[in-house]
């Protein structure tokens, strides 16, 4: 059965064609990297599957629920669909704790222990679980991503989008996270990520959905896709960040 | 004529300096509740609701202070609505105070990055959720400075007054100074007490900009 | 009931009194902007003395009422020996409180270039002054011109107040025009909506001299 489902999406920003129909299916478990030229549109992507953008044609539904950019909607699907930026997006002014305490007591109305509860599982998780009361400026970048990583985690959802979350982080802190990604890969999180780490794509993903020019080019096991291209612009572009 | 010493001068003019603080808190806070529901006008990113507000901003922050409160005061008494000089200072100094705020604080809510929107709005957060948990926290903090600094433009504003007849301590200078022939005298007197008023606030101004820069 | 055209007869004295205004506003914005750049590059770069005295005219300035000013050397200057017409005492206030408070902006633009824009002219042999004028200035004044031009803007709309001593700007002939035909409310709405007219027509013409001024940004 698919999570999230797209079909024939086309998105315009004004004039400018950014989303030229685009079909995808993405079953429960699965990880779906997603490669492609800057400006293919990826994070437009992304961000039409959890409603922080609208789309004008076609249809988007997770979990079986059609998604709309309406703000009412957007935060039922907050509930199934978490997000991860690139550049973190925590709240300065709120400690680890409370960044990551915040969504579940006032959204889902969790008691002040209860989330206190979770948040402390999700930062052990990250492996921080000695940052609690830290101020998140007070993190490294690796460190804040995982914090943002057990943010979203704390509000239990279906599916994970990450939008280049390594790609502000000093090469080496990139490990740390990518490892976080692949604990939850391994505990059958559905992820669907926007990456350049093409050693991840391959070796942790499941799927890679290589987007050209507003549409799907290529899709495939990751593996097989990667090794032996069957398009042009694939080809290029795998030899270009290899 | 009466004779005038130093102190009887000085006491006089720190007597209407009374006139003035009170001028200015008034004002402050009549302004400051405008801005604010002026702020959360804004907020609602209605089109209409925010051209109201730029309008309304342009409009006061275009035209010379003095002109609103003529029209404050003579303005409004002309055309029926009879106003004292107090009330119609509190009035155009609220009017003008709120327009500047609201412009002040509009940059504040702005810097902030659009990311913390977005993360607010994927985490499930409402409007009024995100606004108060997230955006109002961090943007009060970048506010305080520039605020406090405003405050100093509204107590040199209240001076105003003193032109539509109300008696603050710039009106008390000038009837004082006609009384002792003494306009050396009596204005650096004016002057230093505004200034005994408004460095504190400047000094207090610049210290929160220095506080919040390093916290950040 | 509100009646505009009992203020026709009098389009001449508003006219007057508006051409007074804008001359007032751009020989004191012109005057104002060089002892505010004099003073920032005092402030910026001059030795310690001087850099105190100039931090004190900018702060009494910024502390004090631009009336209580303005009142300060019409009236109390005379006193001790130097006697000033209204126009004269005019001009001296508006430059002298536009003075302090561009002194403060443009200091915060010099204080932005980068220690190595410095270093550039040093190693090719530029002067101090030569720095200042040739390397320093644009890009200090580029980052600084908004804040600038609002508060050359918000000066003009202080010389209301220029009034009070008899100069015959425009809020002198708004109030003389209210006292000759009693139509305050008409008077003051035109008056204040022609000032609104000169703020507008400032930032228009600030922004075709600024593009002027930072030319090498449309080149680039
Ligand atoms: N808000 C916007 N308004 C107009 N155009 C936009 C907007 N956001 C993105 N675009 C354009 O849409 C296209 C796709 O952008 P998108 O951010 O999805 O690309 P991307 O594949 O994520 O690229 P990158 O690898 O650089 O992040 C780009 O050409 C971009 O310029
Ligand atoms: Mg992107």
């Amino acid at each position: 059965m698919s999570l999230v489902k797209l079909d024939q999406v086309h998105k315009y920003y004004g004039d400018f064609h950014v989303l030229k129909g685009i079909d995808l299916n993405i079953k429960v478990g699965e990880v779906v990297s997603i490669i492609g030229k800057s400006g293919s549109g990826k994070s437009t992507l992304l961000r039409c599957i959890n409603g922080l953008e609208a789309y004008q044609q076609g249809g988007i539904a997770v979990d079986d629920k059609e998604v709309t950019s309406e703000d009412i909607q957007v935060r039922r699907l907050a509930l199934s669909v978490g997000m991860i930026f690139q550049s973190f997006n925590l709240f300065p002014h709120l400690t680890v704790g409370e960044n990551i305490m915040l969504a579940p007591t006032i959204v889902l109305k969790k008691s002040k222990q209860e989330a206190e509860k979770t948040a402390r599982a999700m930062l052990e998780k990250v492996g921080l679980g000695d940052k609690f009361d830290r101020y998140p400026e007070k993190l490294s970048g690796g460190q804040q991503q995982r914090v943002a990583i057990a943010r979203a985690l704390a509000m239990n959802p279906k599916v994970l989008l990450c939008d280049e979350i390594t790609s502000a982080l000093d090469p080496e802190l990139v490990g740390d996270v990518l490892k976080v990604l692949e604990q939850l890969a391994a505990e059958g999180m559905t992820l669907i990520l926007v990456t350049h780490e093409m050693n991840f794509a391959r070796d942790v993903g499941d799927r890679v959905v290589f987007m050209h020019q507003g549409k799907v080019w290529e899709e495939g096991n990751s593996k097989k896709l990667l090794s032996e291209p069957q398009t042009e612009e694939l080809k290029q572009f795998i030899g270009a960040v290899l | 004529m009466i004779e005038f010493s130093n102190w009887d001068i000085l006491r006089n003019l720190l007597l209407a300096a009374q006139w003035t603080l009170l001028l200015s808190i008034a004002a402050f806070i009549g302004g400051t509740v405008v801005a604010l529901t002026l702020t959360a006008m804004r907020l609602t990113r209605n089109v209409v609701v925010m051209r109201i507000v730029r309008v309304y901003v342009e409009l006061f922050q275009g035209t010379p202070l003095l002109m609103q409160m003529f029209l404050c005061f003579f303005g409004l008494s002309m055309i029926g609505y009879e106003i004292s000089a107090w009330g119609a200072a509190i009035l155009s100094l609220t009017l003008f105070t709120s327009a500047f705020l609201v412009e002040i604080w509009r940059g504040c809510i702005d810097t902030l990055p659009k990311g913390q929107w977005e993360a607010s709005r994927v985490l499930g957060l409402n409007f009024l959720q995100t606004l108060r948990h997230v955006i109002l926290p961090q943007a009060t903090k970048v506010a305080f400075a520039p605020t406090v600094g405003f405050s100093v433009q509204v107590v040199k504003g209240t001076a105003l007054a003193s032109v539509i007849g109300f008696v603050e301590l710039t009106k008390a200078g000038t009837m004082l100074n006609n009384a002792t022939f003494e306009p050396f005298k009596v204005f650096a007197f004016v002057a230093l007490i505004y200034f005994a008023l408004c460095y504190p606030l400047s000094l207090c101004s610049k210290y929160l900009e220095k506080k919040y820069h390093v916290a950040r | 009931m509100l009646n505009f055209s009992d203020l026709l007869p009098y389009t001449d004295v508003f006219l007057s009194g508006l051409m007074t205004t804008m001359e007032l506003t751009v020989l004191t914005t012109a005057l104002g902007v060089l002892v505010g750049t004099t003073c920032a590059a005092i402030r910026q770069y001059g030795n310690g003395t001087s850099q105190r005295t100039v931090a004190a005219y900018v702060e009494l300035i910024r502390n004090t009422p631009f009336i209580v000013q303005l009142f300060f050397i019409f009236f109390g200057l005379p006193a001790v020996g130097l006697i000033l017409t209204s126009w004269q005492a005019s001009i001296i206030a508006l430059t002298i409180n536009l003075g302090a408070y561009s002194t403060e902006i443009i200091r915060a633009g010099l204080s932005n270039i980068s220690k190595g824009q410095w270093e550039a002219a040093k190693v090719l042999g530029l002067n101090f002054r030569q720095t200042l004028l040739r390397v320093v200035f644009t890009p200090a004044f580029e980052k600084i011109y908004p804040a600038l031009t609002s508060q050359c803007i918000i000066v003009m709309l202080g010389s209301a107040v220029l009034s009070q001593i008899s100069v015959q700007d425009l809020t002198y002939a708004a109030n003389l025009v209210q006292s000759r035909n009693f139509r305050a409310f008409e008077s003051y709405v035109v008056t204040a909506l022609m000032y609104l007219g000169l703020a507008m027509l400032m930032r228009y013409v600030f922004v075709l001299i600024g593009k002027r001024l930072f030319a090498f940004r449309e080149a680039s």
